[in-house]
């Protein structure tokens, strides 16, 4: 049905100007650089509790960028200053600047539904609406306002493709997403993020609720999406990022001297290959060989 | 191969021994056991209630047929009917409907999905809770005072208006705690998935958390209008009428609102007060009376019921789906 409409849509879709059909064009976006994501002193509170400080990292294009260190570092926080997600927890507070191509998230005048719109996200659960997978794909495109039917049907097949999942789902699009396995429905996950077309995608531990073969299948996907999308991923896995990753960035904790809260900070960033060679801080050494965490 | 056949076979007579031993749960049986016996007793219990009050009712079911519907009060067994019990008792389920339902269930959402969580939100919502437990006759008060008395112009005094707003007021509170509870049920996942494609509180609210919650709500909702149905206290303090009502027929619906009622709690009350005589014609007495119109507001919460439950499996199906 969808390959019927296929050929028409050609002289029938107006491409949405909201949307890049083409993500190579953010590369011809005004104001689009090289770096897409530079915090500097971003420290991040829950309440009086501050979950992370010093974060200094320039997250390039088209890169996939990699979190890694022990539990409660924090690394998942700052993902989450990357699309404003943290604005769903009435505690949380951030200081310090995470810039977008030069643009402060958290600017007054910005409005988060606009910058998660740009700044796609997979979460470590596996999370689909109650919907069916059609639905849960095309639910993003429908927001921006994409109505006609043929139009939805290419965008969806498009992101399923895109995310490895299309042939497995293809005749049974009016199915729950909740009846997939959980490795597919991780993958209808970044399908239904990628279905807006974001410049960014991020993914936040993504295959922590999943069996070897389906993370295989994700971080196999992962390659083939990077030449698309700026990819920031927090992994627990370090053999994962050692895999993936383009450059890392390890967080450790530090037991505060005034209470014994723990703090994340950032140890050091760099290319992934020199982290696991040749890390400049013993810490870092100490956690990629395995001898801590 | 150094273990031979032998000590195989005597070390799996070992682990035998082992396994098959031990004590008995001897606790966990007896406990299972009075857990059965409560339950049963329970059912006991409301089986005779209710068996006894469907037998009594049936004759009357029997000898009255569709005249103990249709009939309006009146002070002989052979002519009183429930007709006007159960038009007060539908109207004050409307009132509640139309009232608390929209106000409780969006202070609920707003309580739990907007408002910030402070100290004077944790204040508001242990004070609604607290409202809810309040002994509904000190609802039945606060309308004798505000709207039988202070509103007499719009209510028209002691009214199925008044009766109606009155338990609106109510079940606010247990529907506002259903709907926080349902909405708070609803799994953060779903709304970060929401918000991570880039919709607004509204969508995500809209589109996820409410279908979600609603079965829930719906629940919740039901069980409210239920118990509007069942209470009595409130209405004789607003001062339904338990002896003789006029017939309504003839006047308008708006007269009828505000004009004198009454509703099946009070009926039951009022005929359990009646002499128990049997009527001349049928010999039956109030008291058999009362059996069927307890029957009959068994049968409209029973019927509520259903549609609740019928409502929310559809509900259900669709977040599935």
């Amino acid at each position: 049905m969808i390959s019927k409409v296929l050929p028409n849509s050609s002289d029938t879709y107006q491409e949405p100007t909201t949307m890049s059909d083409n993500p190579n064009q953010s590369a011809g976006t005004p104001g689009a650089t090289d770096v897409v994501f530079r915090t500097s002193d971003l420290a991040v509170y829950y309440g009086e509790f501050r979950a992370v400080r010093d974060v200094a990292i320039d997250v390039h294009r088209k890169e996939i960028t990699a979190f890694i260190g022990p539990s409660g570092c924090g690394k998942s926080t700052v993902l989450r200053c990357f699309n404003r997600m943290n604005d769903l927890i009435p505690s949380a507070r951030v200081e310090g600047k995470v810039d977008f191509h030069g643009v402060d998230l958290y600017d007054p005048a910005v409005n988060a539904v606009e910058v998660r719109r740009r700044i796609g996200m997979v979460f470590q659960k596996p999370n689909p609406f109650p919907k069916s997978i059609y639905d849960n794909v095309a639910y993003g495109p429908r927001l921006g306002g994409l109505k006609k039917k043929a139009d939805l049907d290419a965008v969806v097949e498009k992101a399923l493709r895109g995310a490895a999942l299309w042939d497995e789902v293809k005749d049974r699009l009016k199915a729950s997403g909740l009846g997939l396995s959980g490795g597919q429905q991780q993958r209808l996950c970044i399908a239904r993020a990628i279905a807006i077309e974001p410049e960014v995608l991020l993914m936040d531990e993504p295959c922590s609720a999943l069996d070897p073969i389906a993370t295989a299948r994700v971080e196999e996907l992962m390659q083939e999406i990077k030449d698309q999308y700026t990819i920031v991923i927090v992994t627990h896995n370090m053999q994962q990022a050692a895999r993936v990753s383009d450059r890392v960035a390890f967080f450790t904790t530090e037991v505060n001297t005034e209470s014994d809260r723990r703090t994340g900070v950032l140890v050091e960033y760099d290319l992934t290959k020199k982290m696991f060679s040749a890390p400049s801080d013993e810490r870092t050494e100490a956690y990629v060989t395995g001898r801590f965490g | 191969m150094a273990v031979s056949d032998s000590t195989l076979s005597s070390s799996a007579a070992v682990v035998r021994a082992s396994l098959t031993g031990g004590k008995r749960d001897v606790k966990g049986m007896l406990f299972a056991l009075a857990l059965l016996a409560c339950l049963l007793l329970s059912m006991l219990v409301l089986t005779i209630l209710l068996w006894d009050v469907v037998a009594s009712a049936i004759p009357v079911f029997e000898k009255r047929s569709q005249g103990f519907f249709l009939n309006d009060l009146a002070s002989s067994p052979d002519k009183a009917g429930v007709s006007q019990g159960i038009w007060g008792s539908l109207m004050i389920a409307a009132f509640v409907v139309v009232l608390a339902f929209p106000v409780g269930i969006a202070a609920g959402v707003y309580l739990e999905e907007y408002a910030k969580p402070t100290r004077l939100t944790n204040f508001i919502q242990l004070n609604i809770r607290n409202l809810a437990g309040v002994p509904s006759v000190v609802y039945g008060i606060l309308g004798l005072v505000v709207f039988v008395k202070g509103l007499e112009s719009v209510t028209g005094g002691r009214s199925v208006i008044a009766a109606g707003v009155t338990m609106a007021i109510l079940v606010l509170p247990i529907i506002i705690i259903t709907t926080a509870e349902s909405v708070r049920a609803v799994p953060s996942g779903l709304r970060e998935a929401g918000y991570g494609v880039g919709a607004t509180q509204w969508e995500t609210t809209r589109h996820h958390v409410l279908p979600y919650a609603a079965p829930g709500i719906l629940t919740g909702t039901m069980l409210a209008v239920a118990r509007a149905l069942g209470e009595a206290a409130p209405l004789l303090l607003i001062g339904a009428i338990t002896g003789r009502l006029a017939s309504p027929a003839g006047q308008s619906f708006l007269d009828q609102l505000q004009g004198k009622f009454t509703a099946m709690p009070i009926v039951i009350y009022g005929w359990a007060n009646n002499p128990n005589k049997p009527g001349d014609l049928t010999g039956l007495t109030f008291e058999d009376l009362n059996a069927a119109a307890i029957v009959v507001l068994l049968m409209m919460v029973l019927v509520l019921n259903a549609a609740a439950i019928l409502l929310r499996n559809r509900f259900e199906r669709r977040r599935v789906g």
